[in-house]
C-alpha cells in the first residue's frame, strides 16, 4: 500500500466536504491522503464502483436515502477487505454497537476532533496495509503449495509400485518424499532376453524444475536402455541428451545396471551416484567399486565406463540415494554408510522387500523427530537362492 | 556489499552471513578469493549463488573458491558452483576450488565434480596454478 491513501467520506452535511479538505490540507499537500466524497449510502456505492482503489471509508450513520448501517452491510459485497470508520453522535451507543457488529473497524464521534480523526485514519490504514500484506503472503504460500503439489504428483506418478516377479530374483523400490519435494527416482525396466534394467537417481534441484528434469531423464533413460542395452553406452547417450539444453545447469546423479538372470551378471555404469551396497549371503557387505562417472547433464561428450560383478544366489544389492546416508538425528550426526552396512549384516534380510523395511525403519529410528530434509530412496534387488 | 578497495592494499569483505553460511571475499594479487564457511544445502543455496554473483559483477579474471571451513554441501550447492564455473568459462576467466575437507572431497569424487572442476589441496596451490 502506497500513499496517497484514498479515503471515501460519506456524510449528508454539505459543510463537511470543505471543512475536511481545509483541516486535512497539509496531509493532502504532502500526498498522504486523497478524499472522495458521497452524501449517502447509494452514492457511496457508486463512488466505490468508480474508484476501485479506495483504501478506507469514513461514514456518517444517520443519512437520508441509504444510511450508514445499511451501507456497512453492502461494503463486503464490493470488497470484503475494505474497512470503515463510522461517525456518530456522541453517546449514541446503540448505533455504535450495531455498527461494530456489522463489521465497522472503529468509530469517531461528532463534533469531529480532527486530531483524533487523523490518528484513527492512520491506525485504520496501518491495519489495512498489514492485512493486505498478510493476504498477499497467504496467496503466495498457496501458490507455492500448489507448485509443490504438482511436483510431488509428477514425482510419485512415475515411480513404479509393482515390480517384475520371477523365481530368479525379487525387486522392491521405495521412496519416502521429503516435505519439500526433492528429485529422487528409481525405475525398473524389462529388457530383451529376460534381462532387467535397474536405475536410481537424484536430481540436483527441488520443486517443479527438478520434477520436469526428472521426467526428461526417465524418458531418455527408458529409450536408451531399450535401444542400446549396455549401461555405459546408455549413460553416455542420456548425458548427451540432457546436456544439450541445460541452461540452468541442473544435473542428475544416476546409477544404472542390467541384471542377466541367465548367468547372474550385474553390469553397471555410474553417473556420479552413491555406489550401491552388496550384502553377501553371510551378512558381510561390499561397496560396489565405482566407475569413472560424472553426474549427468553437465559434462559434454562424457564417455561412461561400465563394470560388472556376478551376484551369487542369496546376494542382495541395495541402490540408494544420499537421503538414506545423510539422514540426520537430533545431534546432527549422519546415518552414514557404515551404519547402513552394519544394520544389514545384523538383520540378514532374506528378501528385497524385507531389506527395504529394515533400512527405512532404521533410518526412521535414527532420525527420531528430526525433520527429513531430503527424499529417502532404496531400490533393492535380490538374487534368489538357486 | 561493503568494500574497502585501496590501491595496492589487501581488501576483504563479507557478502553473505546467514545462520549456517558465511561468505567472505578477499583479493590476492589480482585473484578474487571467496571463502565459504558453514553448510550449503537447499535452504541457503540461493544466498550462496547471490553472494558469488555479487563477486562476479565487476571485471573478474580469476576466482578461487576456498572451502576449508565448509562442513557440508548438497547437490543444490554443487549446482551453484557449476553455474559460476560456466559463467567464468564463458568470460574466459579462471576458476578453481581449494582446501576441500575429507567429506566435501568425497562429495566431489562421488558426483564426478572433481573431473569437471579444478580442485587444489591448498589456496596457495590454487593461486600458483592460476598465476602459472
Amino acid at each position: 500500500m502506497e500513499p496517497p491513501y484514498k479515503i471515501l467520506v460519506v456524510d449528508d452535511e454539505p459543510d463537511l466536504e470543505p471543512l475536511m479538505l481545509q483541516r486535512m490540507r497539509r496531509d493532502i499537500r504532502k500526498g498522504q491522503y486523497e478524499f472522495v466524497f458521497a452524501h449517502d449510502g447509494n452514492e457511496a456505492l457508486e463512488r466505490l464502483d468508480e474508484h476501485k482503489d479506495v483504501d478506507m471509508i469514513l461514514s456518517d450513520i444517520n443519512m437520508p436515502g441509504m444510511d450508514g448501517l445499511t451501507l456497512l452491510e453492502q461494503i463486503p459485497k464490493v470488497d470484503p477487505e475494505l474497512r470503515a470508520v463510522m461517525v456518530s453522535a456522541y453517546g449514541d451507543m446503540k448505533n455504535i454497537r450495531t455498527a461494530m457488529n456489522r463489521g465497522a473497524f472503529d468509530f469517531v464521534t461528532k463534533p469531529i476532533d480532527f486530531e483524533d480523526l487523523r490518528i484513527t485514519i492512520d491506525r485504520t490504514l496501518r491495519h489495512m496495509a498489514e492485512w493486505r500484506e498478510a493476504l498477499a503472503t497467504r496467496d503466495k504460500l498457496v501458490a507455492i503449495q500448489n507448485e509443490l503439489g504438482v511436483a510431488q504428483k509428477i514425482q510419485q506418478s512415475v515411480l513404479p509400485t509393482e515390480f517384475p516377479t520371477s523365481d530368479a530374483y525379487e525387486i522392491d523400490g521405495r521412496m519416502e518424499p521429503a516435505r519439500e519435494v526433492g528429485g529422487d527416482f528409481y525405475d525398473v525396466l524389462r529388457l530383451e532376453n529376460d534381462r532387467i534394467g535397474l536405475s536410481v537417481a537424484d536430481v540436483s534441484d527441488k520443486g517443479v524444475p527438478a520434477a520436469l528434469f526428472m521426467m526428461s531423464t526417465l524418458t531418455a533413460l527408458k529409450g536408451s536402455a531399450i535401444g542400446l542395452g549396455d549401461p555405459g553406452a546408455v549413460l553416455t547417450e542420456v548425458n548427451t541428451l540432457l546436456e544439450e539444453e541445460n541452461e540452468a545447469a541442473m544435473f542428475v546423479t544416476l546409477f544404472y545396471a542390467v541384471f542377466n538372470p541367465a548367468n547372474g551378471l550385474f553390469t553397471y555404469a555410474n553417473g556420479g551416484h552413491n555406489p550401491p551396497v552388496i550384502v553377501h549371503a553371510d551378512g558381510s557387505s561390499t561397496i560396489l567399486p565405482v566407475t569413472n562417472g560424472v553426474a549427468l547433464g553437465i559434462a559434454p561428450g562424457w564417455e561412461y565406463d561400465e563394470a560388472a560383478v556376478t551376484l551369487a544366489p542369496g546376494e542382495t544389492i541395495i541402490l540408494y540415494t544420499d537421503g538414506v546416508t545423510e539422514a540426520m538425528n537430533a545431534e546432527g550426526e549422519e546415518f552414514g554408510l557404515d551404519r547402513l552396512c552394519q544394520i544389514l549384516s545384523q538383520a540378514r534380510p532374506t528378501g528385497a522387500k524385507q531389506a527395504n523395511s529394515i533400512i527405512f525403519d532404521a533410518v526412521r529410528d535414527f532420525a527420531g523427530d528430526t525433520p527429513q530434509s531430503d527424499d529417502i530412496t532404496c531400490l533393492t534387488f535380490r538374487r534368489s537362492e538357486s | 556489499m561493503v568494500t574497502n578497495e585501496q590501491e595496492g592494499g589487501p581488501t576483504t569483505w563479507s557478502v553473505a552471513d546467514t545462520k549456517n553460511l558465511t561468505i567472505e571475499g578477499e583479493r590476492k594479487s589480482g585473484t578474487l578469493i571467496a571463502k565459504a564457511s558453514g553448510r550449503i544445502d537447499g535452504s541457503n543455496a540461493r544466498e550462496f549463488q547471490d553472494a558469488l554473483e555479487t563477486f562476479l559483477e565487476g571485471e573478474v579474471s580469476s576466482l578461487v573458491l576456498d572451502l576449508e571451513h565448509l562442513s557440508y554441501i548438497s547437490s543444490a550447492g554443487l549446482r551453484v558452483i557449476l553455474l559460476v564455473s560456466k559463467k567464468l568459462q564463458r568470460n574466459s576467466a579462471q576458476f578453481g576450488v581449494c582446501s576441500l575437507s575429507v567429506s566435501i572431497s568425497e562429495v566431489f569424487q562421488i558426483s564426478g565434480f572433481d573431473k569437471i572442476i579444478r580442485t587444489h589441496s591448498t589456496q596457495a596451490d590454487a593461486l600458483s596454478a592460476i598465476n602459472a
